[in-house]
């Protein structure tokens, strides 16, 4: 039993590490958020240059052929400073594909989103709350080999900048006719339009399909289980990045707790401080283990994975709403300003208790594994 | 990260579950004096008793490994305990094992294995309770005596203890020598000047009391560790109290009785099981315990590589904090109108439990006392 990271997976964190502090620390990222597409391409080349798009993309493809639990390491770090990239949007588009791609489609695929000369994403959620197989309403529409599709995606990941996206769509009328299939930018009927988000540092697109045609060849295999399996994982990146960024936050606001001065004493002497920032870490602390433990069962393809991904996700989307707003109230009238950067946690909590799915949805299946395990 | 186990650690597990189907088959009552006669008698003969202490003491010398695989096993099958002793085994006798003399060892720690009599903690007083170093209980030496004088409280057990493990201030008074005049000494409950009054708690029941010392004599053989040097001893021993990872299991238990108790209650003219409310209720508690035991995992791991556990275990007893208490509030909210009834719904298992919960939430620090250590000792915040 060993609950611990291997030194190589420290080594990583501090590669990580040390490339962000020297390139991309509060000042840059604020400033490539402001940036029309949202992110910086040069760096995007040097993240591919590094290995971190293709971490988890097998050798055979250019990648470095490494695991879920690899990734925790690379996305809490990213996400301790909010740094704005495709990184993760990518990462799942790869995934969808190494998990239910053939060799040919794999081939075709992986190679360019391990070098990042291609951007991929996850068009997965429609309105409404809607991304669960029996939910799906983009409807797909027989067409020779391959397929037709019609319908909106909404909260696609870095869709405004994606060359290609792994799409979920309806195949027929019972609730597990559903599949993946990849659509490449500029395809005829594909419109994409960025949606601007409150967080400047997380870009989201509405992607509409009127006609789109797949052709038999770009239908991953799979079905309901391969978007379930998709689901998991996503959920499980947004989790490690949100590690990170809670962390982000509960450093911040106990810097501040130390410097303020108020009643003649730095604010972190007081218990009315002091005892929500111990709450915030025991939080951190909390999700942070589930979320180990949930990258390894995927990497392991361990039954209890989507229960603990569930748990995991529930925990953190609850625990990060309410450190973004603690934090901010710690920060008294100054968090409230735009130069300070407590708020851009807040609002990435707002996103992240959200994105691929609520604390209430993931209770619900909580509740409903826990059920059919009886 | 790896959470296969090995081999021998495979084998080991195997061997206590089928100690368990031995013992414990379908229908065994395991409140029956006899039974449990014979269970003691069985695990002390497998050194389960013990299992940590070294060898050398009759202890079992289990590996970390082996001692989180024994109490999960025995969690899951609620297992009577191991050992009969409570606090001997949780603390007593680890500080016995660390700071006693030879002489003590022999004298003590077999009788805690045996469970031959139960120990009692004199810790907490009238005015030192979240602040415990600011005790006043005195021992003043008198030849080769300690002459003890006032007053404990919060006693668990102290009514059916033979000794008690007790907390004296043998320094000079003042704030210098807070915590260096602190001395650990073991006390024979039945030594003339010692008087046990009960306290009633809010569930009816006495568990614990108020100990008064008057004009004690206490050999200086029964000194534990040197003068002044009770406070390490205590700290050493509360740091055990705080170690435990079997009560995930305890705690997993009590959910399934929660979900059971949800699937037979009536809410609107529908289970209350079926309602989104307390379904999600029931499912953040299970997600806190499961946290609670990946939480454990880690520091495990923190463990097994030598690495000290600081104040990270001020977490679970935190998480233990909050689910004691929301989870007895739940089983009482589903029972509505029977909820405050004292014996209604299944002979008032739950209002017990929804009334016992300080034991556990206050004793061995209150969860305002850990917010403190993980902001002090983790965070860095200053010292109020």
């Amino acid at each position: 039993m060993n609950f611990g990271f291997t030194e190589e997976q420290e080594l990583l964190r501090q590669e990580v590490r040390k490339l962000l502090d020297a390139r991309a620390p509060m000042e840059a990222v604020r400033k490539i958020a402001e940036t029309p597409e949202g992110f910086s391409r040069e760096l995007w080349k040097e993240m591919g240059q590094l290995g971190w798009l293709g971490l988890t993309i097998p050798e055979a493809h250019g990648g470095a052929g490494l695991g879920w639990v690899d990734l925790v390491v690379l996305l809490e770090e990213t996400g301790r400073t909010l740094f704005p990239s495709p990184l993760v949007a990518t990462t799942l588009a790869a995934a969808a594909i190494r998990d239910a791609g053939s060799a040919a489609q794999q081939a075709r695929w992986l190679p360019r989103l391990a070098d990042g000369s291609a951007i991929g994403t996850v068009a997965l959620a429609e309105r409404g709350d809607r991304f669960e197989a029996p939910a799906i309403q983009l409807a797909g529409r027989r067409e020779g080999d391959g397929w037709a599709l019609d319908g909106e995606k909404v909260g696609v990941l870095d869709g405004a900048a994606a060359d290609l996206l792994v799409v979920s769509f309806r195949t027929g009328a019972g609730p597990d006719d559903v599949a993946l299939a990849v659509v490449e930018r500029g395809a005829a009927g594909l419109a994409l339009e960025s949606t601007p988000s409150i967080d400047l540092t997380r870009r989201v697109a509405r992607a509409r399909f009127a006609g789109v045609r797949v052709a038999g060849d770009a239908v991953l295999a799979g079905g309901a289980a391969a978007l379930a399996r998709l689901l998991d994982r996503a959920a499980a990146a947004v989790t490690a990045e949100t590690i990170g960024a809670a962390e982000g936050a509960l450093r911040l606001t106990v810097d501040y707790a130390r410097e303020r001065v108020q009643f003649g004493a730095p604010i972190g002497r007081f218990q009315g401080v002091k005892h929500p920032l111990a709450e915030m870490y025991v939080d951190v602390e909390s999700f942070k283990s589930l979320l180990y433990y949930a990258a390894w069962c995927l990497d392991e393809g361990h039954p209890d994975a989507p229960r603990f991904v569930s748990m995991a996700k529930a925990y953190a989307g609850e625990a990060f709403a309410r450190i973004g707003i603690d934090g901010v109230q710690l920060h008294g009238g100054v968090g409230y300003t735009w130069e300070y950067d407590i708020q851009m946690y807040l609002k990435r909590s707002k996103w992240a208790r959200a994105a691929f799915g609520d604390p209430d949805h993931h209770y619900d299946r909580v509740a409903k594994l826990r059920t059919e395990a009886r | 990260m790896d959470f296969h186990l090995t081999p021998e650690e495979e084998a080991f597990r195997a061997e206590v579950r089928a100690f368990l189907d031995e013992m414990l088959p379908p229908g065994t009552n395991a409140m029956d004096p006899k039974f449990l006669a014979t269970w003691q008698r069985r695990v002390r003969e497998k050194r389960w008793v013990g299992f940590s202490w070294p060898k050398e003491v009759g202890g079992g010398g289990g590996s970390i490994m082996q001692q989180v695989i024994l109490k999960e096993e025995m969690a899951k099958r609620k297992a009577p305990p191991l050992g009969s002793c409570f606090m001997g085994l949780a603390w007593v006798g680890p500080a016995i094992i660390e700071y006693g003399t030879e002489a003590q060892k022999q004298r003590f720690v077999p009788d805690i294995l045996d469970g031959k009599y139960q120990w009692c903690t004199g810790y907490s007083e009238p005015g030192s309770g979240s602040d415990l170093a600011s005790l006043q209980c005195r021992a003043v030496r008198e030849g080769d005596h300690y002459v003890v004088n006032g007053q404990k409280i919060w006693t668990s057990i102290a009514m059916w203890s033979k000794w008690i493990i007790l907390l004296v201030r043998t320094g000079p008074p003042g704030v210098e020598n807070k915590h260096d005049g602190i001395t650990c000494l073991l006390v024979e409950m039945e030594t003339p000047g010692i008087t046990v009054r009960p306290i009633r708690n809010m569930s009816g029941g006495a568990m614990f009391a108020e100990v008064f010392f008057d004009d004690v004599r206490v050999p200086v053989e029964n000194r534990l560790g040197e003068e002044g040097q009770g406070w390490k001893v205590t700290v050493s021993a509360l740091a055990h109290e705080r170690s435990s990872i079997a009560e995930v299991e305890g705690l997993l238990r009590k959910l399934d009785e929660l979900v059971e108790l949800a699937q037979g209650a009536v809410k609107n003219g529908r289970p209350a099981l079926a309602d989104d409310a307390i379904r999600r209720r029931i499912a953040r508690f299970e997600t806190r315990i499961e946290a609670m035991r990946m939480n454990g995992m880690r520091f495990l791991t923190k463990q097994l590589r030598g690495e000290p556990l600081g104040a990270d275990t001020s977490i679970n007893k935190l998480h233990r904090a909050d689910l004691e208490v929301e989870m007895g509030d739940l089983a009482l909210e589903i029972q509505g109108g029977d909820g405050h009834l004292e014996k209604e719904v299944d002979g008032g298992r739950w209002q017990r439990f929804a009334l016992n919960w300080p034991e556990v939430v206050i004793g061995g620090g209150t969860p305002n006392i850990q917010r403190n250590i993980i902001a002090e000792r983790v965070l860095g915040l200053p010292k109020d």
